[in-house]
């Protein structure tokens, strides 16, 4: 318990620096926020205009005034309206979440059915046929960039064999596969071989060969033993994934029309819309902090050894 | 067997370098290897297939593909080579000042790298490049501000490791500065990590300033760079797929190559990771 509330009072600082960096970001980027947003509307803007306008958005005060009032917005969920829609920032953003969600749960569990099997396999037959094959494999899957995997994707099993819709129209399990294979092969090819490592390790091990000469059948000591004791790591490189799948999300849903926070957050950038990629910034990096809280949490649920060298 | 491997791994080593060399010469000499002008637009050409005059067909402007790939290499390859150049160097740099001095400059420091860390690294590359514009020298700038903390966490762990060794105490009690001992003693000992971790890394930065450059944020067109030059091809697939699968094949080649260099240095300089 009292490594869960030293873990939660140490987030306190980090969430402060990111709410600040992103603040300071958008402030340094959005020097000429009024001017943009005046001419987004296509009227041509006075001075006085001008300096009203910045007033009331309370650009006029110090910096780290500004900084103060913005943050207790945010504390009531306010983060200002969108440039381009003059929507709700926290609403548009809530609204488009789910959709990533479900693309990020998808290939995550494509990544674990792709990768845990195929590392496993790889280590079993280590140096032999196999093991090179997947390897050659997760090599391949190692050096594609997530755009060109997608217009692959898109060309051959949309285009060519029909079997997907190439653009999504809503959230489905015919609209997710595309994207969600295409982010799953990258992470299946960087985890299948840390997978693999992980059970060549703990083949190595005096144990196994305890329970070869007790006769227990090597099946059962790979399943109850091995994948047991290789799940901190898996879970760990889930946990890791989590943060470039964020960040890959972006440019696959904006390829595949997912109409996800990536999506969201490339189109701001090409309009310039500063609150919403304020917001994207934000809750990406909070989203990736908590992840990371709870993978360190599950460690000591895990891997008593982790409780005990606390103590 | 072990000296066996080791020529392997040597042989490895020299053919892998000398494929890397060819591209990156054919990137410096990109402008000399183009058959046509990369940039000379014949509307009349427009995407014609691959064939005899112009092996990899042309884009929507009729510009000559394999002109293009070859002249993208520029923009793709050497802003790749100098990222990862200005990264490792920086951030060794603050690593190995950080775990020679420690103090007030470590923990400062290594909390801003803890900070770097803490944002999903394309996330924060996407809102640093919004915020600087597109053009290549604003992404690879995105990228470095994220990426050097990789180098410093390095270079900081390998500093610690051997600032206790007698060569450095040495050095020290002979009365060598500490400019000279970092310069001398300390980087030269701890440059193989570095330069495994730079290795490993060219093919991912190559990746991901192309990723930056297709969403619009890295070269502008009409510059020729993979990316982008995927991404303003990419409505075309369809009809035209040489116009997207010839940039793509480039990069894939290039990072194949990076990443096969990387790997075989790292067996050499860590045999402990060959499996």
């Amino acid at each position: 318990m009292k490594f869960v509330i030293k873990r939660l009072l140490q987030l306190i600082p980090i969430l402060f620096a990111i709410t600040f960096l992103s603040f300071a970001m958008m402030r340094i980027a959005g020097s000429d926020v009024v001017e943009q947003k005046m001419l987004n509307t296509g009227q041509v803007v006075s001075e006085a205009q001008l300096n009203a306008a910045k007033a009331q958005l309370g650009l006029d005060k110090p910096f780290l005034v500004q900084y103060g009032i913005w943050l207790t917005k945010l504390l009531h969920g306010d983060m200002g309206e969108s440039y381009v829609s003059g929507k709700n920032v926290f609403d548009t953003f809530i609204e488009k979440l789910p959709a990533t969600l479900f693309l990020t749960v998808v290939s995550i569990f494509l990544t674990v059915i792709i990768s845990i099997p195929l590392g496993v396999v790889a280590a079993i037959n280590q140096n032999k046929f196999l093991d090179y094959f997947i390897r050659f494999f997760s090599f391949l899957g190692n050096s594609m960039p997530n755009f060109f995997v997608s217009l692959l994707l898109m060309y051959v099993l949309g285009i060519k064999l029909k079997l997907f819709p190439i653009i999504s129209k809503d959230a489905s399990l015919s609209t997710v596969a595309m994207p969600a294979i295409t982010l799953a092969i990258a992470m299946s090819a960087k985890y299948l071989r840390q997978v693999r490592a992980t059970v060549l390790d703990e083949l190595s091990k005096d144990y196994i060969i305890g329970a070869k000469a007790r006769g227990v059948r090597f099946s059962a000591t790979l399943w109850f033993s091995v994948m047991r004791a290789s799940l901190v790591t898996i879970i760990t490189l889930l946990a890791l994934s989590i943060g470039s799948l964020l960040g890959g999300t972006a440019i696959v849903e904006s390829i595949f029309m997912w109409d996800g926070v990536g999506k969201l957050a490339v189109d701001a950038i090409n309009m310039r819309d500063y609150p919403i990629i304020q917001a994207y910034v934000m809750w990406m990096a909070i989203i990736y902090i908590s992840v990371n809280l709870v993978t360190d949490l599950s460690y000591r649920l895990l891997d008593p050894r982790i409780r005990l060298e606390e103590r | 067997m072990g000296r066996n491997v080791n020529r392997n791994i040597k042989i490895r080593i020299i053919v892998f370098t000398i494929l890397a060399l060819m591209l990156v010469l054919s990137a410096i000499f990109a402008d000399k290897l183009c058959p046509f002008d990369p940039y000379q637009q014949d509307l009349n050409l427009a995407y014609s297939a691959p064939g005899l005059s112009h092996i990899m067909g042309t884009d929507a402007y009729g510009r000559d593909m394999f002109s293009r790939v070859i002249m993208g290499s520029r923009a793709s390859i050497l802003s790749t080579l100098a990222l990862v150049g200005i990264i490792a160097g920086i951030g060794t740099l603050i690593g190995t000042i950080c775990g020679y001095f420690g103090g007030l400059i470590d923990s400062i420091m290594m909390r801003i790298s803890d900070l770097c860390l803490a944002f999903p690294g394309l996330v924060f590359a996407l809102a640093v490049a919004a915020i600087l514009g597109g053009g290549i020298l604003n992404a690879v700038l995105a990228l470095a501000v994220i990426s050097w903390p990789k180098y410093s966490r390095v270079a900081r762990s390998s500093t610690l490791s051997i600032k206790g060794t007698d060569f450095v105490q040495a050095a020290q009690v002979t009365g060598g500065s500490s400019v000279y001992i970092i310069f001398k003693h300390i980087i030269p000992n701890i440059a193989g990590p570095i330069l495994v971790t730079a290795m490993l890394d060219i093919g991912t930065m190559m990746m991901e300033l192309a990723g930056l450059s297709f969403l619009g944020l890295g070269a502008q067109p009409p510059i020729a760079e993979w990316g982008s030059m995927m991404s303003n091809g990419r409505s075309m697939l369809q009809t035209y797929p040489w116009v997207v699968l010839s940039p793509g094949i480039a990069i894939f080649i290039s990072v194949v190559v990076f990443n096969l260099l990387g790997d075989t240095i790292r067996d050499y300089i860590d045999p402990k990771m060959v499996d």
